[in-house]
């Protein structure tokens, strides 16, 4: 943090943190508004697809989050989200059941995390590759006891939150969603709340800032690296959970196509906060959303161009963002007790 | 892995030493994959002797491995090259398939010319497909910090888009009766023989695994790569340009991986059809750490995918048993291979002081 003696005001830090983010969004902003009065029906129909496409990436990006801020890198968001999302499917599948279901998602996201703590804390194994690990499991599971044709009883059903769902533009965008995206909603507020106003959230970012210090002071620091990679793998297994039984209703193989890089992403643009992932998340899942309106607006561009586009803005994030956000000071690095 | 082994009994340890936690590691991961195909109700038995039946059984069978193997140990040495700077190439699946399209290209684009001149020069096409596409990562690396795990990802969906859109649009087959997305086929001149049950392929990557290590220990470019791998701060501090050296170790690694899809264009596919190479790349991850990443390493590493890609066609029509658990199999292969200390337990051998990868040091460090 800044120590000098003359630092610059409040305010000022604030917009020089989140000026180009807050200037975007205000852009976005006035372009909605005017692309309502033009059209309202595409307007609202880009947005609540935005919404849904920013779901399981600000849900992706929390797992990261959690794990970073207890200095556990995890890329192996994908593998998780993706073995949660099928085994939430197969356990709707026998029971029928949609809320089970999506307790046994979270679970597995849980367990994996289990699993990837396991690997970096207690073997120490690069955290790279406990990630790839994590990931390639997921995909060779998955595909082993892949079985065609099976559907999920049913999907999660938007809910209308009474008259809120009435409001224009806001109402049908945000009041008007289905289970896991209210929860996600929800979650990035407590994430907040309990990363930066509790003693558990100042207890896992000091083991991610200074794990020696943390530890001097009588914080566990093992215990909570495991507690947050796991809390961080429920997370994933519930973005898991909302790809088969609230998105899409079924499984295919792979079918997280990438969602879980594209968290980390989300995260890093988010500066490791959860406020700041959600306005990340929110952005890709415009460009997704846009993605599907530009093709079919009819442009003559092809289909894989566009479907480029979250990959390569994900690229530009990285590239662009990256060398100034600032990282917790031991991410990545495992701790060696005394 | 020691470089002076004088005596006998000294290249007998090393020998042992190199490949005593990949092969218990293997051993573990079958047996576990044993027991996931008990639950599932599968004899694993039955399974095994079937994949080992269409790996090993017969000359036939030697051959397809070799020939699956032959892709792989390009792909690998693709991950193990970037792994010495200590980069992390998962893109070696994206700069396979633009190698593979690339060499289609050259192979069906060009006519006339003698094998002796085709062959080489289509490789060489797919090569630098592959390096230049993996220049990208190496130079956002080098210069802005963004970290090379998520930009290869992140490119490898772009490739595969991208060939998607070559191979469906400007290069696709327009012979009468084809509508699916394919190249047409390649010159027959451009195609890479089977001499003797042997693919030339596969000879070929004997060669340039060599090469790799040549450049790797006996080049100072390959001891700059290896001090940059070690560690970055003191490669910076002693006047090495360390940027320069990640840009120029991820151009290697995208070559390597370039002439991968190459090779499997020419010596087996015979043009680019979407789909016909996935996978490739991502197996090289497994084979560069099974391999220890080293060259000389990679190539049993990626005998033994090859053996399970060549064998898991007979598993699953012999003993009715899915291709994918092969990738149960070498995620724990990985995992063991990693988790060496739980490997070290149960076989009691003495850690040794060796190089460590250090891979995950922080997203916006060099």
């Amino acid at each position: 943090m800044n120590t000098t003696l003359e630092s610059p005001p409040a305010w000022k830090q604030y917009l020089a943190r989140w000026g180009w983010g807050l200037g975007s969004a205000l852009l976005l902003l006035v372009l909605v508004l005017w692309n309502y009065a033009q059209n309202p029906t595409s307007t609202e129909a880009v947005l609540a697809s935005t919404v849904r496409q920013s779901t399981p990436l600000v849900l992706g990006a929390l797992c990261g989050l959690w794990g970073e801020r207890a200095a556990v890198i995890n890329i192996g968001i994908e593998g998780q989200m993706l073995l949660a999302a099928f085994i939430g499917f197969l356990v709707n599948v026998w029971t029928g059941n949609l809320f089970l279901a999506v307790i046994a998602g979270v679970l597995t996201g849980a367990v994996l995390g289990a699993l990837l703590a396991f690997m970096s804390v207690t073997l120490k194994i690069d955290q790279i590759i406990g990630g790839t690990v994590i990931n390639i499991l997921a995909l060779g599971l998955t595909g082993y006891f892949y079985q065609q044709g099976l559907t999920t009883h049913g999907k999660l059903q938007a809910i209308p939150l009474g008259p809120l769902a009435d409001i224009p533009i806001i109402g049908p965008v945000f009041f008007n969603n289905p289970p896991i995206t209210y929860v996600t909603i929800l979650l990035v507020f407590f994430s907040h709340y309990l990363l930066f106003y509790t003693r558990w959230g100042l207890r896992t970012r000091a083991v991610g800032e200074h794990p020696r210090a943390a530890d001097t002071l009588g914080v566990d620091v093992y215990l909570m690296r495991y507690a947050n990679v796991i809390f961080g793998g429920g997370i994933a297994g519930l973005a898991g959970a909302f790809l088969t039984l609230e998105a899409v209703g079924s499984f295919e193989r792979a079918m997280t196509n990438g969602r879980g890089f594209v968290a980390l992403a989300v995260m890093i643009f988010g500066k490791w906060t959860p406020l700041g992932s959600w306005g990340a998340a929110l952005l890709f899942g415009f460009a997704t959303a846009m993605q599907t309106q530009l093709q079919f607006a009819g442009l003559n561009i092809p289909h894989q161009f566009i479907g480029m586009l979250p990959y390569l803005l994900t690229i530009i994030v990285l590239a662009g963002f990256v060398g100034r956000a600032r990282p917790p000071a031991a991410d990545g690095v495992p701790y060696e007790k005394e | 892995m020691t470089e002076s082994a004088s005596s006998k009994e000294n290249w007998l340890r090393s020998l042992w030493r190199a490949v005593n936690i990949p092969t218990a590691a293997v051993l573990l991961a079958a047996l576990i994959g044993a027991v996931i195909l008990l639950i599932s109700g599968a004899n694993p038995l039955d399974a095994y002797s079937a994949l080992l039946k269409g790996s090993f059984g017969s000359l036939d069978a030697l051959s397809r491995t070799l020939e699956k193997a032959t892709p792989l140990v390009f792909s690998g040495l693709a991950v193990a090259f970037a792994f010495k700077a200590g980069l992390f190439n998962i893109g070696a699946q994206g700069q396979l398939l633009l190698g593979a399209i690339t060499a289609a290209v050259v192979g069906f684009g060009i006519h006339g010319l003698p094998p002796y001149i085709h062959i080489p020069l289509a490789l060489t096409a797919g090569a630098i497909a592959g390096g230049l596409f993996s220049a990208i990562p190496g130079a956002l690396k080098a210069y802005t910090g963004a970290h090379e795990v998520i930009t290869t990802i992140m490119l490898n969906y772009v490739a595969i888009n991208l060939t998607d859109y070559l191979a469906d649009g400007p290069w696709k087959d327009t012979s009468p009766g084809n509508i699916v997305a394919r190249t047409p086929e390649i010159a027959a001149a451009a195609r890479i023989p089977v001499v003797a049950g042997i693919p030339l392929g596969f000879i070929i990557s004997l060669g340039i695994a060599f090469i790799a290590w040549w450049l790797l220990w006996r080049t100072t470019l390959g001891f700059e790569i290896r001090t940059v791998g070690l560690n970055p701060h003191a490669a910076r501090y002693s006047g090495m340009k360390v940027a320069r050296t990640i840009i120029l170790t991820m151009v290697i690694s995208g070559l390597l991986a370039g002439i991968g899809g190459a090779v499997e264009t020419q010596g087996v596919v015979y043009r680019y059809q979407p789909g016909f190479n996935v996978g490739l790349g991502f197996d090289g991850i497994t084979i560069a750490l099974l391999g220890r990443t080293h060259p000389f390493g990679v190539i049993p590493a990626a005998l033994l995918v090859g053996a399970m890609k060549a064998g898991s066609s007979t598993m699953q029509f012999d003993a009715g048993v899915a291709k994918e658990i092969t990738d149960v199999v070498q995620a724990l292969i990985l995992f063991f291979v990693a988790a060496d200390m739980i490997v070290r337990w149960i076989l009691r051998i003495r850690a040794e002081e060796g190089e460590k990868i250090t891979l995950s040091t922080g997203w916006g460090q060099q």
